[in-house]
């Protein structure tokens, strides 16, 4: 008897950690939304974005935050940067105009040797409260195999339990499409606490905003468009003079929704001009810079913490899968075409 | 002092205080950091705060860890009782010393991963750890896959160690399992059994 006791414990220890990994149980996890990308991409890719270009620069702080946020970054003159200029789709040799959905992902290290990682979208807010909704859609939307359009009614279902997404659905029907990287704005999407070294707790969203004039692709320019024309205009554009956004804070108001990352703030919320990314190089992202790097927003320095934005701590994990997957293949010699090799089979 | 004064002087029938404590808190501190650490790769809300836990709690396994290394090899150990086989005795001594290694070696492993993945090792606040090994892709990859593998093969040695522990509580009753719960003072009443040294 007592021996039954002793592998029901051992047994009920080991079915319990198998849950907390996430192997038995099924309920949706970090590896839930890469599926079988983890397993079945072309290796060395990051599973997401996967066409970009590694940038270079440097972060002038204004000094205008400093009295918001302890942070480093925010009185430190000139910051180092390291970032990359991607496009939405997930296939990393698609077409520039597959896809409205331009980011930028940045990597700012202080010389207290702290680093603020983060990845923004021209996109202006999240369609869905939580990460959940963000498989919900995706599953919504898949067109069906016997008409080729999504189903209206998994569609209406959709909209019933987020209808916070219908907001983001309409935008993106008319939202224009970018010509130029230089001229996206980027926004941060969700939101932060900026600390003050008072003690005060000051929720944020900031965006970089473009010094270069926002111009629409018309339809018609979009589909005479080359097939890599935002990475040749942003080349074309850095090998002449440094490419400039201002990183402008939006801060909360008492009331405002912090951790839900659909809800965007009214404009008229104060803004602080933080200071100004100077884009001074570009260089394939093969050849590296950028490559290695796992553009996680959760690695904040001190001086900014996380709010509890549901979306914000799911990239965390998801990110750190598509992260850990492509070094693997680096490491194991499989990645060819991602790290600049010709393929040898 | 009234029992078996000759085994006492040649080998303790129990583990001394230090050992105890150690013992006890690190079967938690470690047990909550294999969690923490499947947990942290697979939750969608709470890999923020796990991975914030996670690395000093690492760090405090490693140096409590070469504490209990230190008072291991300084002070007497009870032996095995002679009733155990000798290939049990041999199992037990070589997955104790894997234990070690592991307790050790894991943190190592994981401050190593986060240096080499340019990531800092960050303790409370401010306060971060140096660089351990160089910025590197591919050490990288190989030190997360061994971290993690690692990790899998500690969480089954301590199942392991568990289930044989509680066979010696239960089932066995052979003061082995009261070697580590109990001092000696508690033991008065009990008569001592025979033991051998098995090393």
């Amino acid at each position: 008897m007592p021996v039954l006791v002793i592998a029901a414990i051992v047994g009920a220890l080991a079915l319990s950690f198998a849950w907390a990994a996430g192997l038995v149980g099924g309920r949706t996890t970090t590896r839930t939304f890469l599926g079988d990308s983890l397993q079945h991409f072309e290796p060395g890719y990051r599973r997401a974005h996967g066409k970009g270009i590694c940038f270079a620069g440097v972060f002038r702080s204004s000094n205008a935050a400093a009295s918001l946020s302890t942070a480093r970054v925010f009185a430190q003159d000139e910051v180092p940067a390291i970032g990359r200029f991607s496009i939405g789709s997930a296939d990393p040799h698609a077409p520039d105009a597959s896809t409205a959905t331009v980011s930028m992902a940045l990597l700012l290290s202080a010389d207290d040797r702290s680093q603020w990682r983060m990845k923004l979208n021209n996109a202006p807010y999240f369609p869905t409260r939580d990460a959940e909704g963000f498989l919900a859609q995706r599953h919504a939307f898949e067109p069906d195999p016997t008409t080729g359009q999504p189903d209206p009614a998994r569609v209406g279902a959709f909209f019933e339990k987020y209808p916070e997404a219908r907001k983001a659905v309409e935008y993106k029907a008319t939202a224009p499409w970018p010509s130029s990287f230089a001229q996206a704005q980027y926004n941060v999407i969700n939101a932060f606490i900026l600390l003050a070294a008072d003690g005060t707790r000051q929720p944020v969203r900031w965006f970089m905003r473009p010094h270069a004039p926002f111009h629409g692709l018309s339809p018609e320019e979009r589909a005479r468009s080359s097939r890599d024309f935002l990475f040749d205009d942003i080349k074309k554009r850095v090998a002449q003079a440094p490419v400039r956004w201002d990183l402008v804070l939006q801060l909360a108001q008492a009331g405002d929704p912090v951790d839900d990352p659909s809800q965007p703030w009214p404009a008229e919320r104060q803004q602080v001009v933080a200071g100004t990314l100077e884009v001074t190089s570009v260089r394939d992202q093969r050849e590296g810079g950028c490559r290695d790097i796992n553009f996680d927003p959760t690695l904040v320095p001190s001086g900014i913490a996380l709010s509890n934005d549901p979306v914000l701590a799911a990239r965390a994990g998801i990110y750190s899968h598509s992260y850990n997957a492509r070094l693997r293949e680096i490491a194991f010699g499989r990645a060819t075409d991602a790290i600049g090799q010709q393929e040898h089979k | 002092m009234q029992d078996v004064p000759t085994t006492r002087t040649r080998s303790p029938r129990h583990f001394n205080l230090t050992a105890r404590l150690l013992h006890w808190a690190m079967a938690i501190a470690i047990m909550a950091m294999l969690f923490i650490g499947v947990a942290m790769m697979s939750s969608l809300a709470l890999r923020p705060v796990l991975i914030d836990v996670h690395q000093p709690l690492g760090i405090a396994i490693l140096c409590l860890a070469l504490v209990r290394l230190a008072n291991r090899f300084c002070r007497p150990v009870p032996a095995l009782p002679a009733s155990i086989p000798r290939w049990q005795a041999v199992a037990a001594h070589l997955l104790h010393g894997l234990l070690y290694l592991l307790m050790v070696g894991l943190p190592v492993l994981g401050w190593a991963v986060r240096s080499a993945g340019n990531w800092p090792v960050i303790l409370l606040g401010d306060w971060s750890l140096p660089a351990l090994v160089p910025e590197n892709p591919v050490l990288y990859a190989w030190l997360r896959l061994a971290h993690g593998a690692l990790a899998w093969l500690l969480f089954a040695i301590i199942l392991g160690h568990l289930g044989a522990a509680l066979m010696h509580a239960w089932v066995l009753r052979d003061g082995v399992f009261s070697s580590m719960a109990r001092g000696a003072s508690d033991e008065r009443a009990k008569a001592g059994s025979g033991s051998r040294p098995t090393s």
